[in-house]
């Protein structure tokens, strides 16, 4: 049982993909309604940012300010979906719905359950990334093949923030906690993460700062595939995020074994 | 004798500071209906999640159908239908597809599912309402789902906690008698309940337990003819009357219990009893009955209330 605490990863199987497979079985009976969001955002935020604001802003890094934001909303698309899935989608399913008490009744154990969970926070972190890398080549803003990278990278993405979302929801009290989470945590790394300016702009101790945000990484990945602009610094932020993926996915296993299990 | 399915040592439950089970021993044989019976707080329900693989178990042993729970839960589950106590449906799903999602967890290939799914809902009157949300469902037919669903996987045991708590006379009927015919068909059934009259109609065997351990056990009626009398009043008595009944019934064999306002009379010769009471005034209602299982309950398991 010790052994479960110090690398729970190892207690999971292919079965989390059932659990997988049953979010996706809800997911297609109201993807009606629920695959919308990510596509108008992104739109919104193009109309507003690039085309109103944008046109107040000269140039940033030789790209208009268009060129500058676009990319990065599929970073940002990616982070918002994996990140509302695993807080609020999770909690609803774990504490009103009783579901994962219900999983764990069949062959399935607990830490297969999240992984599975988790899992599909990602998959829906990579739906989000197509539906807006479709709207910004739609505008003619994607200017390199290395784009179709982005989705192995949204993937990650959605890993990342998939796992350190229910790695609050395993220590969340109640559902309001959630808003700390978007407000406190999820906010912020939307506005100095590099999507709206330069983190060259912000003074040194900040964009230290900055460099600590999981959003950062996945920015500057983005924007670069988008934009073919690619160097070794991309492997850092590939390697800073698959190294917080799995932190974060290995503690969300532990304590949500030490919050069910009892 | 065949090998028990269930056989557990010294089983312990903690919670924190709180010992819910204290080193308990138990068999249960295959194809018997074993019941565990006590008041809220017992530790029924910690017993029966520590079987189904539920809750870890804090000290002693138990094995499940041949396996250690502590180490092969997951070959356990494989065998085990499990009906929990709250309603753990899956409202994203309707009726049907609760079945086949929970059937996918089995790794039963899709067609085999369907057939079972559909088997399991008509055996429980569902599969008219195949298509229903879960909301659509009353309660009682929630509990019939909950049913169904612990059949999908075959299993060689059901394992319900508290199966027709929230039922109405019907429904509860219903479920009884599918509970016989899977019996009948050699799956073992343990159950926990609090209806003293479902515990007599369907287990072969009973444990009661209260605070943790078990009182007794044994077969329905034995429990009956060891713990009470055959006949039994039910007496509610004005102010005064209880000393004039004292009197008359000293020097009789009868047992006498206390709950709240009433007195219980518990005798062989109920015609005898009845004579005596006669002449007693004061007597403001007066039940004559046989005695049940429910009378060695609250005889071992005390008439007062609370869930200490």
């Amino acid at each position: 049982m010790k052994a479960h605490l110090s690398f729970p990863l190892a207690q999971v199987s292919y079965r989390a993909i059932r659990v997988w497979q049953r979010n996706l079985d809800t997911f297609l009976r109201l993807w009606t309604t629920e695959s919308w969001p990510p596509f108008i955002e992104p739109v919104m935020y193009i109309a507003a940012m690039g085309f109103g604001l944008g046109a107040y802003v000269t140039q940033i890094e030789g790209l208009s300010f268009l060129q500058f934001i676009a990319p990065a909303f599929v970073a940002t698309a990616a982070m918002f979906v994996a990140s509302f899935e695993c807080t609020f989608g999770s909690f609803v399913r774990m504490e009103y719905q009783k579901t994962f008490d219900a999983i764990i009744a069949t062959p399935l154990n607990i830490e297969e359950v999240i992984a599975g969970e988790i899992l599909w926070g990602a998959t829906r972190a990579v739906f989000a990334a197509v539906g807006v890398l479709v709207i910004i080549a739609f505008f003619g803003l994607i200017q390199s093949p290395w784009a179709l990278v982005a989705l192995p990278i949204a993937l990650l993405e959605g890993l990342m923030f998939a796992s350190l979302a229910m790695l609050f929801t395993a220590i969340a009290p109640a559902i309001d906690a959630f808003n700390y989470y978007i407000t406190l945590g999820i906010t912020p790394m939307f506005l100095f993460s590099g999507v709206f300016f330069p983190l060259s702009q912000l003074p040194q101790p900040v964009q230290a700062l900055a460099w600590l945000s999981p959003l950062t990484h996945a920015v500057s990945l983005q924007r670069a595939l988008a934009l073919g602009r690619l160097s070794w610094g991309l492997a850092w932020d590939t390697l800073w995020m698959a190294v917080v993926a799995l932190l974060a996915l290995n503690g969300a296993l532990a304590l949500m074994h030490r919050r069910l299990i009892k | 004798m065949t090998k028990p399915v269930i056989v557990a040592r010294g089983l312990t439950k903690h919670y924190g500071q709180l010992t819910a089970v204290k080193g308990i021993g138990f068999a249960i044989q295959p194809g018997e209906c074993f019941g565990f019976l006590g008041p809220n707080g017992a530790g029924k329900t910690s017993t029966m999640r520590m079987i189904y693989g539920f809750s870890p178990v804090s000290a002693g042993e138990l094995f499940v159908l041949g396996w250690d729970v502590q180490r092969d839960i997951r070959q356990i589950k494989h065998h085990l239908g499990v009906i929990p106590q709250e309603d753990n449906l899956d409202p994203d799903l309707k009726v049907l597809q609760n079945l086949l999602v929970y059937a996918r967890y089995f790794d039963i290939p899709k067609n085999i599912a369907r057939e079972r799914a559909r088997e399991a809902l008509e055996l429980l009157q569902l599969w008219e309402r195949r298509e229903a949300f879960i909301r659509e469902l009353s309660g009682g037919m929630k509990r019939r789902l909950i049913f169904a669903r612990a059949l999908v996987n075959r299993p060689q045991m059901i394992i319900a906690d508290e199966p027709t708590t929230g039922l109405d006379p019907q429904a509860r009927h219903l479920v009884w008698q599918k509970l016989r015919q899977l019996q009948a068909r050699g799956v073992t059934l343990v159950l926990t309940t609090h209806y003293m009259e479902e515990a007599a109609q369907l287990c072969d065997r009973l444990a009661i337990m209260d605070h943790g351990v078990i009182l007794e056990r044994g077969a329905p009626q034995a429990l009956i003819s060891k713990h009470v009398r055959p006949e039994v009043f039910e007496l509610y008595l004005s102010n005064g009357a209880e000393e004039q009944l004292d009197r008359k019934l000293r020097g009789l064999p009868v047992q006498v219990e206390h709950l709240g306002d009433a007195l219980y009379l518990y005798t062989q010769n109920g015609r005898l009893l009845r004579d005596e009471l006669e002449g007693v005034t004061g007597i403001q209602r007066l039940v004559q009955r046989q005695a049940t299982l429910e009378d060695v309950f609250l005889k071992l398991t005390g008439r007062a209330l609370g869930e200490s």
